[in-house]
């Protein structure tokens, strides 16, 4: 069970993380693989990681609305089992870019692109070996306040502005003169 | 005293009042049938509204929290059992939804959530206790889907509230 203080802040015992772990932004998204909206905003979402460099910590968290979503669960396995080899970020990218094709074959395509121990990442996305965690991600989000994907939070904060770079980089600096 | 009276939703404490609605095009569902148990009512403007920001998608992954919390999860629209049929289906619901249909948002408007001026009912959220009296309600800005953690903490409140009534008559 994630701690109540991180259902809206990116926790580094256990989040996925880019940026500075210690970054004094910090920027939480709540995503779906299949989800569209999620992979349009997925190039501003890198744009501000590159952007802000060190001032910030971004973590991303699975929210898989599986029953409109038939391939969001295993993607997201798809993505941890890439992450026990070291490759989450990069699956993650190619997930978003190829999100009209994440049926299971797809995903063991990608893994081998990724030079990925394939048979070892098959194994691991069909039994599901990350679902507890793929559920405490999506039980933290609604316990957060997500109420659809994508999801941001900055600073603890839900943000519901525009998902485009300029609002979203004025959102996060903002707060950052604020502290 | 201004003429103009507000509707506002049924607050805690009061009688939930006894409907009979078509869950289905040959189904009925009332209100009654849940007494016992908690009951988590979502009142919504209409179906169809895109999905990764939907409500009744959102509460169908939380289904399973729900009946954790021993409780039932029930969506009202004015749309007709026919759209709601086609709705279900098409996002895979897995609970009920009902059609307040005819005479159009009458369960709403006895609830305190129903806008005159849309013809639809307001994004409202009730819970229901065992013996049918409102435990919580929540009416959210009626573009905002209002998520499900205002659900979670009522029902465990009532959990909560329930556990220390049954220790108290041992």
């Amino acid at each position: 069970m994630i701690p109540r203080k991180y259902f809206t802040l990116p926790d580094p015992a256990r989040d996925h993380i880019q940026g500075a772990i210690d970054g004094p932004i910090a920027l939480l998204e709540y995503g779906d693989y299949e989800c569209p909206f999620c992979a349009e905003v997925q190039p501003v979402v890198d744009a501000v990681i590159e952007r802000m460099g060190d001032s910030l910590c971004f973590g991303f968290r699975h929210f898989p609305m599986a029953s409109a979503h038939p391939h969001a669960e295993h993607a997201a396995e798809a993505a941890e089992a890439a992450g026990a080899q070291g490759k989450f970020w990069e699956m993650h990218e190619v997930l978003f870019q190829n999100q009209h094709a994440l049926a299971d074959e797809y995903l063991a395509e990608y893994a081998a692109a990724l030079g990925l121990d394939t048979q070892r990442f098959i194994d691991e996305v069909l039994s599901e070996i990350y679902a507890d965690r793929i559920r405490e991600d999506f039980r933290s989000g609604v316990r957060g306040g997500v109420n659809g994907t994508p999801c941001f939070f900055i600073n603890g904060q839900r943000y519901d502005g525009a998902r485009a770079l300029e609002p979203l980089l004025a959102a996060l600096t903002q707060d950052a003169l604020a502290i | 005293m201004y003429s103009k009276s507000r509707r506002s939703a049924l607050p805690s404490g009061t009688e939930a009042p006894d409907f009979i609605l078509r869950s289905t095009p040959d189904q009925w569902l009332t209100l009654s049938e849940f007494r016992g148990q908690p009951l988590v009512l979502a009142f919504y403007p209409a179906d169809w509204s895109p999905v990764c920001g939907d409500q009744m998608t959102l509460y169908n992954e939380m289904l399973k929290e729900f009946h954790d919390l021993g409780a039932e999860l029930i969506g009202i629209s004015v749309d007709g059992a026919w759209c709601h049929a086609a709705f279900a289906r098409d996002r895979k619901l897995h609970f009920p939804l009902l059609a307040d249909f005819e005479p159009k948002g009458d369960v709403a408007r006895r609830y305190g959530v129903y806008r005159d001026k849309d013809g639809v009912s307001e994004r409202a959220l009730f819970v229901i206790d065992g013996d049918g009296k409102v435990f919580w309600s929540y009416v959210s800005p009626i573009g905002v889907n209002p998520g499900a953690d205002g659900i979670l903490s009522a029902l465990e409140g009532l959990q909560s509230k329930n556990a220390k009534v049954a220790a108290g008559t041992k």
